[in-house]
């Protein structure tokens, strides 16, 4: 070689996940397709509830002050889905091996998705609030209060990211990954996202009131509007909690499984 | 000191078959090591086994002095790996995948992109370097492929089949690699289907056969091992018209030679040492073609 290679250095601590954030930073900038779907989808869902549906619900025109902290969700949960295939992908591809013959924790490879998932949802979530500003969104919060519906948000992004990576190393292929994540987008449609849940049929308000987004949705909502807040948030932190245990937990053991020594 | 790879006894069944039986190997620092074997005679899960992605079921195996099962973060720190299928990404660029390499092996950003620019013109791939991978051909790839264990200089470096699916310029180009780097210090485990290779690179050669060594040696001792010379009979154009192996005694010799006389009216005859397939046909049994004929000489 014209320079003769370096040896082997030990790594300051955080650099896996730094490399490995900036490697799915370039992945999900590269497809177009998952780009397009997490910044169009918000804009198009925000029009179609505000202008289409909004009407029929509150003829007063407020119903968009309602819908935007659903819409944030919906979105991030659409965001979040492809890193289940994006953790599938990798495990079937060949770089994993090489990943596991290096002295790194490996594991960064989906700390890098993860993160990599938050920043694009974040970003998902700032286009839906501006949309929403456009249309009419007039939430009344202070700079404390925004700071903690972003904190709220990012949480709950967070907790069903890992769920996904989860059900990624879960699915047999990033075909099937990619089937399994849908069942969960169905969730927010059972909660207070679109519509209060008193406009509903006994037992599906009860589905409603005992689910994770429930709790969530309404912290923004009180946050963002004034909403009566209550126990809301002690019972949104609590269900991102226990998600992100479950998820981290499950996601461990099948990674050791899959990326472990066989 | 410690050789290189030390392995001892080492056993491993997939689903009840035996893949490889109680397998004993001994590697020295700074040679180059050939394995040969048939599809399916376990060199794959050998090398899976020393690049710790593989527990063996007993046995012990240690490589640069540390248990690839007890100690297997020292092994990785020590090894380098271009495996028998793709390791590279294919949504990064070459020069990307190098230098995520780089900076996974504790080099700065500016060491990376040194390596980056060294590797990708080492491997014929400076024109290449802003595309993705996933966009090269196979023996692109494959040249990527072994520069990201070029990344940082192992101490062992395990190459399974590097050369397959290389062209011809750049199979030359690694032999090169390989030689400078067991000039370096470097010890290489390989394996090939291509025995020449083995004859041009190694220092040592084992023959694999169903999990088991059936033999070891340097090229020419393995090349004595299979026995006397070979007849070979040429054409006008020199075009080869066949071949018959002997045991190496006169009467053998000259069993091949009328045997030959009988069936051709003309044609030149020469005597050559075996070469590393003979031996490779005759000691892994599939040589169907090389034992009749042998049949055929001693009759
Ligand atoms: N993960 C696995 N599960 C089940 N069987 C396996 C597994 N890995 C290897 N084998 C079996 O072990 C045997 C040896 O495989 P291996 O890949 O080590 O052979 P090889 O010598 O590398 O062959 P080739 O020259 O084709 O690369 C084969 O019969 C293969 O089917
Ligand atoms: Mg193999």
């Amino acid at each position: 070689m014209t320079t003769i290679a370096p040896a082997r250095v030990a790594l300051r601590p955080g650099t896996e996940e730094l490399v490995f954030l900036g490697r799915s930073l370039r992945h999900s900038l590269r497809n177009a397709e998952a780009l397009t779907m997490s910044i169009l989808l918000p804009v198009m869902l925000m029009l179609l509830f505000t202008t289409v549906f909004g009407g029929a619900i509150d003829s007063t025109g407020g119903y968009v002050d309602y819908v935007v902290p659903g819409i944030i969700l919906l979105c991030a949960g659409f965001g979040a889905a492809s890193t289940a295939v994006d953790v599938a992908t990798d495990m079937e591809n060949g770089i994993m091996d090489r990943f596991r013959t290096m002295p790194i924790r490996s594991w960064a490879v989906l700390t890098g998705h993860v993160v990599a998932s938050l920043v694009r949802n974040l970003v998902a979530s700032v286009v839906v609030v501006g949309v929403g500003l456009l249309v009419g969104f007039r939430p009344n919060a202070t700079p404390l209060e925004w700071m903690g519906a972003l904190g709220i948000v990012a949480l709950y992004i967070l907790a069903i990211t890992y769920l996904f990576a989860a059900i990624g190393l879960a699915a047999k292929s990033p075909a099937a990954a990619n089937g399994y994540g849908f069942i969960l987008l169905f969730l927010p449609y059972l909660s207070s996202a679109f519509v209060p849940v008193d406009t509903m049929p006994e037992w599906l308000r009860w589905i409603s009131d005992h689910q994770p987004i429930t709790p969530v949705i309404e912290t923004i909502r009180g946050l963002l509007m004034g909403t009566e807040l209550g126990t809301r948030p002690l019972w949104a932190l609590a269900w991102i909690a226990l998600i992100l245990a479950i998820s981290i937990t499950w996601g461990a053991i099948l990674f050791r499984r899959k990326a472990g020594r066989r | 000191m410690t050789p290189a790879i030390d392995v001892r006894s080492v056993r491993k069944s997939f689903g009840g078959t035996a893949v490889l039986a109680d397998l004993d190997l001994t590697v020295e620092r700074g040679t180059v090591f050939a394995l040969l074997g048939p599809n399916g005679a376990g060199k794959t899960t050998l090398i899976n086994i020393l690049s710790t992605l593989v527990r063996p079921d007993s046995g012990t195996a240690s490589v640069d002095g540390h248990d690839v099962v007890r100690e297997s973060l020292a092994v990785r720190r020590s090894i380098g790996l271009t495996g028998q299928s793709a390791a590279v990404d294919g949504v990064l660029t070459g020069a990307e995948n190098i230098r995520m390499m780089a900076r996974l092996s504790g080099l700065s950003p500016r060491q990376a992109k040194a390596r980056e620019v060294d590797l990708l013109e080492r491997f014929g791939l400076d024109d290449a370097g802003r595309k993705r991978a996933a966009t090269y051909s196979g023996g692109m790839r494959r040249r990527l492929d072994l520069a990201l264990s070029l990344v940082v200089t192992p101490s062992v470096l395990f190459l399974d089949e590097p050369t397959t699916g290389l062209d011809t310029r750049s199979r030359l180009a690694l032999w090169d690699v390989i030689r400078s780097l067991r000039d370096e210090g470097t010890t290489v485990f390989l394996t090939t289907q291509y025995l020449e290779e083995a004859d041009q690179l190694a220092d040592r050669i084992a023959v694999l056969d169903r999990g088991v060594i059936v033999a070891q040696g340097t090229a020419d001792e393995l090349k004595r091992r299979t026995g006397g010379e070979v007849v070979e009979l040429r054409g006008d154009a020199d075009e080869l018209l066949e071949e018959i192996p002997t045991d190496g005694t006169l009467s053998g010799l000259r069993r091949a030679i009328d045997e030959l006389d009988a069936r051709y009216d003309d044609g030149a005859v020469t005597l050559r040492k075996p070469s590393l397939d003979d031996v490779f046909l005759t000691l892994t049994g599939s040589a169907d073609t090389s034992a009749d004929k042998k049949e055929l000489v001693r009759k």
